[in-house]
């Protein structure tokens, strides 16, 4: 089974964000950048299949050159290769998900898993795009996923429960929390993702159309709010929520 | 011009709150667009539900109807509702960013090769709109290219729309469909069964953490005070992680959105992502031992306590107040 999972560089969820006074971006000295955390996930997931029903995981980004960081990680957590699709330009999620659906219909694997949502834009988009233009079945949100005689079931967390789909494979996989617990990169395993393969192509080279349909104007910071109190008592907060607040 | 298309989530006839809000937030836009509001039903049987959305001040309801759309599936949905938005003509489709909605409105954008905004919380007179990013922490105002867009709301930023004296016209429009693009077959539901208010529709949330230690402790601790409350409960991501509940009572960044009038936080330190789910809450209390947990930076009112103690003595100072 051969499974490509797109990863995302992104600033560590711990992180405390700031954005510039011109309203252009965020600060990002200081900041420390990992994989996305749900694309931990998926290269988990990966892995797990792999060790399962064999094959290979190959991992792909678009983004700049500082994102290899991101691929060897991955690639110490036990994945076979890596493509680094080199941008440079500011792209909306539609056009990130046509230069993955461009590579991914290169590679043609079984299955592309990929983080529900990245933690910095928030868009939770790419995955359901992915599977569009490519015409394969979705589960986002997946919590569980079985895979026997080329037939996938997956449980999705949905509102109100849990839903069980099931598809032929190819298809696109969306992670959520409570699939697995991702690995920690092992140091043989570190060792060994530095002689693995980490190709880089230029994304001008894939002839997608990358003209951005989203444009941001301008970013600021939300307006902050303001600590309130301590009380003392059990008794005193009870008082405080029915004669202040009013809200019992 | 600037029609809008509202997809009508609903579950089996009913319509949660986040329809209605979805139902609002295209009013507003439509208005702000020059264009109208067109809800649209799907499903097996979406008729009735149809009849039930057009007291909602919509100018039209659109029903399409076929068995094939009766489980909500993505790649259905997204076929039936891309061929209704060309025939219509429809500038914008929006829906609230339920789970339903985030699954359903990305694989409709790219399929109708149209840009989406995720989440928005604000629309402007100009036409662009304002959606946060980074966890709540940054709030970016985006604008959308192209003759068609595609939106979903956060569901705390809108009012729900409320029935009125008129009834629009209810439509039906048989559903395009091409077989060939229907590549996943529904198995089974497992519904979360609850007597307690919905998440995203309860008055008053109250939300337990890792400090909670258990699963068995959210039920003998916290539970008895989210019923003296009658409040929807909730949970953050830790507790979510560690196994004590279902994802389906995240709040936060990666679970649900909310803003209650009155949100507790029980147990929880309140990350980045926790706050990003509920600063948005009228009152917020934090009962936490830990004096220096950043939840107190946002609440209201703070208790730094034991919650083992302070929990069950809530419980019963609530009883005192009712009497």
């Amino acid at each position: 089974m051969k499974i490509v999972v797109p990863v995302k560089r992104v600033p560590d969820p711990a992180t405390t964000i700031r954005v510039l006074p011109d309203g252009s971006g965020i600060a990002t000295d200081n900041v420390k950048f990992v994989i996305n955390p749900f694309d931990e996930i998926a290269i988990e997931e990966g892995l797990r299949l792999k060790e399962k029903h064999g094959g290979e995981v190959a991992l792909i980004s678009v983004g700049q050159t500082n994102w290899q960081e991101q691929l060897r990680t991955g690639l110490a957590m036990g994945a076979d290769r890596a493509i680094l699709i080199k941008n440079e330009q500011a792209l909306d999620t539609f056009a990130i998900a046509r230069v993955i659906a461009k590579v991914v219909e290169d590679e043609k694997p079984d299955l592309v898993m990929i983080g529900k949502q990245a933690i910095d834009d928030d868009s939770n988009q790419i995955g359901q795009m992915i599977a569009e233009l490519l015409g394969w079945p979705q589960a986002t949100f997946a919590s569980k996923v079985e895979i026997a005689n080329g037939k996938c079931t997956v449980v999705r967390e949905a509102d109100g429960g849990l839903q069980t789909i099931a598809f032929q494979l190819p298809a696109v996989i969306t992670t959520d929390l409570r699939l697995n617990e991702p690995r920690y990169a092992s140091l043989p395993g570190i060792m060994k993702a530095r002689k693995k393969p980490l190709k880089e192509l230029a994304v001008d080279s894939l002839g997608v159309d990358l003209t951005p349909k989203l444009k941001i104007r301008t970013m600021s910071a939300p307006p902050k709010r303001e600590a309130g109190r301590k009380v003392a008592s059990v008794e005193e907060l009870v008082a405080v929520l029915h004669t202040e607040a009013k809200v019992i | 011009m600037g029609d809008v298309l509202v997809f009508a989530e609903h579950n089996g006839g009913h319509f949660p709150k986040t329809t209605l809000i979805a139902v609002n937030a295209g009013l507003e836009m439509a208005r702000k667009r020059g264009g109208q509001a067109i809800a649209v039903v799907t499903g097996d049987n979406a008729s009735g539900p149809a009849a039930e959305i057009a007291k909602y001040g919509v100018s039209k309801v659109i029903v399409l109807e076929d068995p094939r759309l009766a489980n909500d599936l993505a790649d259905a949905a997204a076929q039936a509702l891309a061929g209704l938005a060309k025939s219509v003509n429809a500038e914008t489709i929006l829906t609230t960013a339920t789970a339903l909605g985030k699954d359903l409105m990305p694989r409709l954008a790219a399929k109708l090769n149209a840009p989406m905004a995720s989440e928005i919380i604000a629309i402007n007179d100009d036409g662009t709109m304002i959606r946060p990013m980074y966890a709540g922490n940054v709030l970016a105002t985006i604008e959308l290219e192209g003759p068609v867009r595609v939106v979903t709301v956060r569901g705390t930023a809108f009012d729900a729309a409320k029935p009125g004296d008129t009834v629009a016209p209810v439509e039906k429009v048989t559903p395009e469909l091409d077989p060939a693009g229907l590549k996943m077959e529904f198995v089974a539901f497992n519904a979360i069964k609850s007597d307690r208010p919905q998440l995203t529709e309860a008055r008053i949330v109250v939300s337990g953490g890792r400090g909670l230690k258990s699963g068995e402790n959210f039920k003998t601790v916290l539970e008895p005070l989210v019923d003296e409350m009658g409040a929807a409960m909730g949970a953050s991501r830790a507790a979510v992680d560690a196994g004590f509940v279902p994802n389906d009572l995240q709040v936060g960044q990666t679970g649900k959105v909310v803003a209650p009038e009155l949100y507790v936080a029980v147990g929880i330190s309140g990350a980045i992502q926790h706050l990003a789910g509920m600063k948005d809450s009228k009152t917020i209390v934090a009962i936490n031992k830990d004096e220096e947990a950043p939840i107190f930076g946002v609440a209201d009112f703070g208790l730094v306590a034991d919650l083992f103690k302070a929990v069950p003595e809530m419980v019963e100072e609530l009883k005192k107040v009712k009497h």
